[in-house]
């Protein structure tokens, strides 16, 4: 075959894989399809990477070979990490996209300047999709720091922080504009990826793990865009296509999460959360809560007809998820309707709730998004709470002075009876008082969310018997 | 401006569109599995690494191919493995209770 014909071959399979990755998104609409969506993909992965193997422009296999082999030897135990660990994991393969992206950038950009072809152009190209790269690396290795609590969950805050941060993002800019105005200043190059490395630390440092659903988001949508735009820089419309999608995924989970915050880009970038509501929550006055036992707690679930559980990030913490399905079959065996409202930010990225419950093998119809939820809460007898706090705080609807004051939250105060599974009476993750759990109808049940619920469940099953 | 650039931020645009249409239909139960996914199919840059590494222009440009070629190829093997695990617990509740 001639080259041409070998690269027109080639291209076919580029072309085969771009429709394939877009049926696979179009499969995972719904769970029903969605596993097909999956065989797409890999179909399509497979096409691309078994294509490029076969390039003539390839003259040694050895490093191919052997870092695809470490590739897969990381990646499988990656894959299998435990469900809990998904959002760290999650982070950390932020973190590869764009260290891969990044590196490739700057492999360009030596290649380029050894054979002294880099126009002003590509210049630019190359010099955008390293910063963001490079960025996205060192932020997503951050966050994946902080969810898997190798460093401080807390916004790490400073006087002049914002202006530190914008200060080296402009310096990375300047830098790569200079390189712009003369691609063979070799010099600069290297300043300019540390610069942006530096940039991607002081980006999230201060973010605090409540607000983590919505940077996971935006740092999937950084990784996606660096990829479209390696895009750009190696004329392949492949990774065009790929990291466009993965781009404008990142981005709408991100406006999501924003919205379900009641929170702009900017505030949730350089607002640190956590940092405002220290005054407001010490100022909080003593009030009574009133509180009850696992029999009580069981007692008045066993007597409900309808019962709304909302989790949060407790839960994932206890690891209480199987406790909680083992509640939902003691429950529905006694002919409780038992469903799970899940607010869209509930937990640490988006989704997070449903993966945890889903493998704890609740039925995924059990699972109902915030508005439909709550229209049904007026009609609920029971709301329990396992380990959600803010998205569950009436303050957001009544209290204009409230830190999250216009969030939409589950509407559990209107439910007959609330009930709230809690360590301690300390305010939650962002330091905010809830007026929840000082209403007559609320009941406060304090302990360990695992242990509590296994409590209920032993009680219900007994007293069945 | 070169013309590679223009017919690929037609296809860019277009893509984004694409994009922005479908994942919008995504139901909010499948937004970790969403995010895993797309993950994979981003680790196509792998192909791109590949290149670099096989090429052996330089040794310096061989290196940084061939951190690429891990780094994205273990997101694709790692993205596609956790999300057909994550996709295979969501069941209804007939298939759930027989």
């Amino acid at each position: 075959m001639t080259p041409e014909a070998t690269q027109q071959l080639l291209d076919f399979a580029y072309i085969a894989a771009t429709v394939l990755f877009i049926l696979a998104i179009k499969w995972l609409s719904s769970p029903a399809s969605a596993r097909r969506g999956v065989l797409a993909g890999e179909i399509a992965a497979a096409l691309a990477v078994g294509a490029t193997l076969c390039n003539p422009e390839l003259v040694s296999y050895k490093w191919v070979i052997i870092t695809l082999i470490i590739g897969a030897a990381i990646g499988v135990p990656l894959g299998l990490v435990h469900m809990t660990a998904v959002p760290q994991r999650t982070a950390l393969s932020h973190a590869f996209g764009a260290l891969s992206a990044a590196m490739i950038g700057i492999a360009e950009y030596y290649v380029g300047i050894s054979q002294s072809n880099v126009t002003r152009f590509q210049m630019g190209e190359i010099g955008l999709e390293v910063i963001i790269g490079s960025l996205t690396f060192t932020g997503s290795l951050i966050a994946a720091g902080k969810l898997q609590e190798i460093l401080p969950q807390r916004p790490i805050v400073y006087r002049g922080q914002n202006f530190v941060s914008l200060s080296v993002l402009s310096a990375a800019l300047l830098l790569a504009m200079a390189l712009v105005v003369k691609p063979t200043n070799t010099v600069l190059f290297p300043v300019m990826v540390v610069v942006a490395l530096v940039f991607g630390v002081l980006l999230v440092t201060p973010i605090g793990g409540a607000d983590m659903p919505t940077v996971i988001s935006l740092l999937n949508s950084y990784a996606g865009f660096s990829a479209a735009l390696l895009g750009f820089v190696l004329n392949s419309k492949v990774l065009v296509v790929a990291g466009a999608l993965d781009g404008s995924s990142g981005f709408i989970l991100s406006v999501i999460m924003c919205k379900a915050m009641n929170r702009s880009f900017t505030n949730v970038m350089f607002g640190a959360f956590g940092q405002v509501q220290a005054g407001a929550a010490a100022a909080k006055e003593e009030r009574t809560v009133r509180s009850a036992t696992p029999e009580e707690a069981a007692d008045i679930l066993g007597a409900a007809s309808t019962v709304v559980i909302v989790p949060g990030y407790g839960m994932a913490v206890a690891q209480a998820q199987h406790k909680v399905r083992e509640l939902f079959d003691v429950l529905t065996k006694k002919g409780v309707d038992v469903k799970f409202g899940i607010h869209p930010v509930a937990g640490r990225m988006p989704g997070h709730m449903n993966v945890l419950l889903a493998e704890a093998d609740i039925p995924y119809e059990r699972l109902v998004e915030m508005e439909e939820i709550n229209s049904d809460m007026p009609q609920t007898d029971v709301a329990l709470i396992i380990g959600a706090n803010d998205v569950t705080n009436p303050a957001a609807r009544t209290d204009a002075s409230s830190p999250i004051y216009g969030m939409p939250i589950l509407n559990v105060d209107k439910a007959h009876t609330v009930m709230v599974i809690k360590r301690s009476m300390n305010p939650g993750f962002a330091g905010i008082d809830n007026p929840l759990y000082y209403m007559d109808k609320t009941l406060m049940l304090f302990g360990d969310a695992k242990n509590f619920v296994g409590s209920i469940v032993r009680e219900l099953a007994g007293g069945h018997s | 401006m070169p013309a590679d650039f223009l017919s690929n931020l037609y296809v860019f645009i277009l893509a984004g569109f694409v994009g922005f249409e479908l994942i919008k239909r995504v139901s909010p139960l499948l937004h970790t599995p969403l995010m895993s996914l797309t993950n994979a199919l981003d680790a196509i840059v792998v192909v791109a690494a590949i290149i670099i590494a096989g090429r052996q222009e330089t040794p310096l440009a061989t290196v940084l191919g061939a951190i690429a070629v891990a780094a994205s190829f273990s997101n694709m093997v790692g993205g596609f493995v956790i999300t057909d695990r994550m996709l295979r617990m969501f069941k209804t509740g007939k298939q759930h209770k027989p």
